[in-house]
Formats: C-alpha cells, structure tokens, sequence
C-alpha cells in the first residue's frame, strides 16, 4: 500500500515536471520575440542605400518598402513602428549577419531562391515586391533590345547576388560572349558605369531604376524593355524559429491586406465599427488573430495605424519619388497585378 | 634530466590551453550551425559555379567548378602579388638610391615621392587610380595608338598578342642559353680564383641569351607573328577590340596604386641599408684601386643587402596582403572571386573563410622561407 503510495506521487510529481517543462517550452516558443521585446527594438538589416527601398537621408532616417516591413513588425510587437535598428549590410554581408544573429530581420530587396531556401539556414517569409533582372544602356548606344547585343559586350554588376548567375544564363543562352565587371558596392558599380567602364549596367529593374537616379545624367540612360528574370524580392529571418517567422510574414500580409479592404493609416481607426468582418478582424475588433503569436489584439491596427497599407507604402517610397511610378507586377491581385496573400482570419 | 622536463612542461601547458580554446571555439561553432540547420562540408567545391569571371589566366566559365573559381582567384592574386612585387622593388630601389643622391632636385623630388605616397592610406589610392584616373582616359573610339599598336583606354589596355610557331624550340633554347650562362660562371669564378685572370662574364651572359633564342628563329624555324587589336564597332556609340591582348583597368590601376604605395617603404629600407655602412668601408675599397662600380658592386651592396632584406620581406608579404583591397575595383582576385561571389552563392561562410585566410597564411609564408633562404645565402659566413 505504502509502496503504490509512493508509486503514485512519483508519477504525479514526474506529470507535474512534464506540464511545468511544456508551458516552459511554450512560453518560450518565440526566442526571438521575447529578446525583442526585452531589448525594445527590432534589429533590422537594410542595403547600404537603394531609394525607394531602404536608403537612409542626411538626418539618418530609413525610409523605402523594405524598411516598411521592419517598421510594420516593430508596430506589431512593441507598440512603436520606430522602434527599430537598422543595419546597413552589403550583399555579401547579409546571410551571415542573419544566420550569426546580429540581426532579425533581413528586408534588403533579397530575392527568394530554392537554394537559398533550403541551405543557407534562412526562411524566406513573403514577397513585398516582384522584379525582374534588366539592363540599362546609354541612350544614343542604339541598342534598343537586347537582341542588339553583340559578342564582347562588357557589363556592370554587383558580387555576390542573383543577378551574376542570370546574366551567365542569359548570355549563355543568346550565344553571345560578355565581360562580366563585379562590384562590392553599388556606388562603384554606377560610378565605373557611368566613366564608361561598361556597356551595360544589369540588376534588378527597381534598383536600374532607383540607381539611373545616381548617374550624372539620368536622361542619357535608359533601362532596356526585356526583363530577363523573376527577382521576387521579400523579408528573410532565420531558420528555427517559426513563430517569429510567422510574425514577420503576417505583418506583411496585414498591410497588403488592409489595401485590398481599403482600410488605410487615416480611416482604420473607424473601420472599426465596419459591416465587413474581414476588415473588422484586420483591425482587431473582432476575433483573436494576436493571440496566435502571443500579441494583443491591436496589432495590426497599430501596423496599419503607424506605417499604413501596402499601397500606401509604395506610393510614399516608389511612385511618389520618381522611381517606378507604375506598379506593374505589384498592383493587387484585383486590380490587374499578382499581390494575392493568405486571409487574415 | 629535471632540467629538462622543467623546460618541456610550461611548453605543454601552453600546447594544451591553444588545443583546448582551439577545441572549444571549433565545438561551439559546430553546435552554433547544428542549432541554425547549417552544414559544414567541402563537398560544394565540386559543385558548378555558375558564375563567370572578368579576367582569368586559366581557362574557366560558369560551367567549371567552385574549386576551380578558387585557383582562378589565387593565380590572379599571385599575378598581382608578382607584378606589384617587382614594379615596387625597381622603383623602389631607384627612390631608395636618389634619396642619397648629391643632386638636391632629384634627392628633394625621391624625399617628396616617398612621404606623399606612404601617408596616404592604400585604399584611396587605389580608387584614386581607378576612378580619377580612369576617368581621365578616352573612350575605345577616341583612342589615339602609341606607337600605332597599343591602345590605352577605359576598357583596359589593349596591346599586341604574340603569335608564336614552334614556340617549344624557342622555349628550350632559353633554357639552354640560362644553363651555359650558369656553366660560364661558374668557370670565370674559378678561372679567377686559381689564375686571377677575369672573364668579361656579364657580355658573354648577355651575347648568349640573345644569340641562342635568335638562332632558333633563322635555323630553328620558329616564328614570331602579332595579332594587332582592331577597333570593332558593335552599337552607335559602343566598340570593343577585336585580336590582341586586353589588359583589364582594373588591373592597372591595382598594380601601379599597390606598386607606388609598398615603393615608398622599399626605398626606405635601401637608404636605410646603404647608409648603415660606415664610409670607412667606401674609403678603404677605394683606396686599394677599385672603380666605383666595383665598391658599390663588390663592398657596399653585399652588405647593404644584409640590412635590406629582411625589412623588405615585410613589405612583400604587405603588399601580397593587401592585394585583397582587389574587391572594392572589381579585380576577380581571390577575395572577389571566393570569399565573395562564391561565398554569396553557397553560403559557405566559414568553410570559405577559412580556406582563404590557409590561403593567404602559406603564400605569405612562401615568401618568408624565400627571402629568409636569399637572406642567409648573402648572411655573413664565418670561415
């Protein structure tokens, strides 16, 4: 009797250590999370300067879409969109910045690769703009496709992206031979572009454009129709930890949901009183959408609140500054383009 | 016996604390990638690169594999390491020399040279070649020729590539003129030694190296032809060079900033070799009839060497080092290449890191064991 009495408390103790040990784990589920919340800022890596992307002005302010998602998820997760640290990292620099832990966060115009997916220790979380490669040429070259090329053609580029392998596959393809000239620094790159260096200049078609900015003469220039291949660009975080990958990829969502409802930073507030249940559940004031990640309800209010929709986003950095003025690929799936995202519900 | 085990224990000691930090840091890495799902492995070096390269000595395009990206990276490396090398040790050696000389203009300009190039730190010097200078020069169809064949513009320098026939029989007699060159040395050293007569050694040298190569083109059949770069328009206002041999920019600009830069030290160290020999030495050679070719020759350079040498090897192994600043113009050294496109596209960041610095470590450790054998052939042998 003695004996099962004691049997019997082991055990219970032994499912008492189990429940304790499990509410751990899942308190802890998001380590990423609880360090954010605790260090009060979101560690953010940008580019070193890509206008309507991430590019910082004189006073060090980060403006651009890229620097909108880390905005958004500082919004959701500590009450501010202004709580973040940007780091400026160059393209070679950025996964090992991620994976290492220096920062959270990678929303520096990074296209999304299978390889890149599976074997470097990354996640990939969202598009929060599609792209394409392109080339930009001198306007009285007279090259108006780039079926003009021809064999011996020199082109411009940056180390250590997409756009290296690309150009191989593309000249490849086109049989012609070409004089690749890699940069570190996109700075480098305009710069021996614009002295001549090169014939053409190729990266993606937002930054041909963002950078045609830089040159000394910008209407001498001119990006070229073909777009050579599909660059969809979107926020990174580190494998592991998924409900923080969560985190990230629904803030984006949110925001390119909140356009697609029309609810903007300027009416949210009353759209809480909306007929729509959808919307009233982007703006927390139906459901527990929050709860999910071990947030408050208002959270997407505050994403939508503090750094506005989608559209608004791209008007402000994009099409507001010059840079893409149309939206092409990234207009909502509603209205002619290919933004479509997972319901928030 | 307990003298020796006293001496032997300390180093122990230290072997073991370096194996245990060694093992701790390698552990906690392995543990740091386990915990991120990152692997570790050297298999990728088989894998296609899928990237080409601007300039390469060996032949390679993306379909070769990373392993073969790395040698393309090294060889560029060492091209520039070699070529720098040698520019920086000429001019170096003429500053170190016009630093002492009687002239106050051609002593003022060396002293100016040496202290404007040395202050100013590498990097900017090696933009400044690249973008200012490069700037300054013409576009592929406002070139001018020199000399009708050689063609300096923003694509690089294009000059005459050689063209050979029986290229091999014209090799082999170069080898044939250096061994009899070594054989009559030898001989003119003894002939001097045993019978004190001298050889005029240094125009018999000179006479069979050009006469035996020359040979080989009247008998030997080999010839030389020149394939002439020609200016080849591909759109309105772009051309290119077609025949000929493209010197890349980038190149330039990395030789002459990395060659002007370690010339400054070099020169340095060959006044401070020469001066450190006391005039008593200059004095007594003159005073038993030697000419003042035969004092430098003879009595102030062999031991000028001696201080020179080792300071220099620093230098070599500095400018090799810095021969990494390559990434910032687009030179595909071993950084751009390696440690930076092929880094990017496998992720392999520590296996590549790693592999770069072993890298860079042994070619600066070849350049030591070189130099210090150079060093210790011209030492002071006591007899």
């Amino acid at each position: 009797m003695f004996k099962l009495i004691k049997q019997l408390t082991s055990f219970v103790a032994m499912v008492a250590v189990l429940f304790a040990f499990s509410t751990e784990a899942m308190a802890k589920k998001s380590k990423t999370l609880k360090n954010t919340q605790k260090k009060g800022f979101v560690r953010c890596g940008v580019s070193q300067g890509l206008p309507g992307f991430s590019n910082a002005d004189a006073a060090g302010n980060w403006t651009g879409v890229d620097v909108d998602v880390c905005r958004a998820v500082a919004a959701a997760v500590l009450g501010d969109a202004n709580k973040v640290k940007f780091t400026p990292l160059s393209a070679k620099e950025r996964f090992t910045a991620l994976t290492s832990g220096e920062i959270d966060i990678l929303s520096r115009n990074t296209t999304w690769t299978l390889s890149r997916d599976a074997d470097i220790g990354l996640t990939f979380v969202g598009v929060n703009f599609y792209d394409g490669q392109g080339f930009m040429v001198r306007k009285n070259s007279g090259y108006s496709s780039v079926n003009d090329f021809k064999d011996g053609i020199s082109a411009c580029t940056n180390l250590g992206t997409t756009t290296e392998l690309n150009m191989r596959d593309f000249f490849n393809s086109k049989g012609i031979s070409y004089e690749p000239v890699t940069f570190e620094k996109a700075d480098e790159v305009v710069a021996a572009y614009d002295a001549g260096r090169c014939d053409t200049y190729t990266t993606d078609k937002s930054g041909l454009a963002a950078q045609r900015i830089k040159l000394s003469s910008p209407d001498d220039h001119v990006v070229l129709p073909e777009t050579i291949s599909k660059e969809p660009l979107g926020p990174v975080v580190r494998q592991g930890d998924s409900v923080w990958e969560d985190i990230v990829r629904w803030s984006l969502n949110v925001m390119i949901e909140a356009e697609e409802y029309g609810v903007n930073s300027a009416n949210a507030d009353s759209m809480k009183t909306s007929d729509n249940p959808a919307v009233k559940r982007l703006v927390g004031a139906e459901g527990e959408l929050g709860a999910a990640f071990g947030l408050d309800n208002e959270w997407s209010l505050r994403i939508i609140k503090q750094v506005g929709n989608y559209g608004e986003s791209y008007k402000r950095n994009i099409a507001d500054t010059g840079i893409l003025p149309d939206r092409g690929p990234n207009e909502l799936w509603t209205k002619g383009g290919i933004l479509y995202v997972p319901p928030a519900r | 016996m307990n003298f020796k085990l006293n001496k032997i224990i300390p180093q122990l000691a230290t072997l073991l604390a370096v194996i245990l930090v060694f093992g701790f840091l390698t552990y906690n890495a392995q543990v740091n990638m386990d915990n991120r799902g990152i692997e570790f492995g050297f298999g990728f070096l088989t894998q296609e690169s899928s990237f080409d390269v601007q300039f390469s000595l060996i032949d390679y395009d993306g379909s070769h594999s990373y392993a073969r990206a790395y040698l393309v990276g090294l060889l560029n490396t060492l091209l520039v390491a070699f070529i720098g090398i040698i520019l920086s040790t000429i001019l170096g050696v003429i500053v170190g020399i016009a630093r002492l000389s009687p002239n106050y203009l051609i002593e003022r300009t060396a002293a100016w040279y040496v202290e404007f190039f040395r202050n100013i730190p590498l990097l900017l010097q090696i933009f400044f070649w690249y973008f200012a200078a490069l700037r300054a020069l013409p576009l592929p169809q406002d070139t001018e020729p020199m000399f009708g064949v050689f063609f300096l513009t923003i694509k690089g320098l294009f000059v005459p590539r050689f063209v050979w026939e029986n290229l091999d029989i014209f090799f082999y007699s170069i080898i044939a003129a250096i061994i009899s060159i070594v054989l009559i040395r030898n001989y003119a050293r003894k002939l001097q030694e045993n019978e004190g007569k001298q050889l005029p050694v240094f125009y018999i040298s000179i006479g069979l190296f050009i006469i035996l190569p020359l040979l080989t083109f009247l008998v030997g059949g080999v010839s030389l032809n020149f394939s002439i770069p020609e200016l080849e328009q591909m759109s309105n206002t772009s051309f290119k060079y077609k025949g000929g041999l493209g010197i890349p920019p980038e190149l330039i600009a990395l030789t002459l900033a990395l060659g002007l830069y370690t010339a400054t030290f070099i020169a340095e160290c060959v006044r401070a070799g020469i001066q450190g020999i006391s005039k008593g030495q200059k004095e007594a050679a003159a005073s038993i009839g030697l000419t003042p070719n035969q004092i430098l020759k003879l009595v102030i350079m062999p031991q000028a060497l001696r201080i020179i040498i080792p300071p220099t090897t620093n230098q070599y192994l500095n400018l090799t080092k810095n021969s990494s600043l390559a990434a910032a113009i687009a030179y595909p050294d071993l950084v751009l290449i390696f440690a930076g496109t092929a880094l990017m596209q496998t992720g392999r960041a520590i296996e590549i890191v790693s592999i770069t610095m072993l890298t860079y470590l042994s070619i600066s450790l070849s350049i030591s064991v070189l130099m210090n054998w150079y060093n210790k052939k011209i030492a002071i042998k006591e007899k």
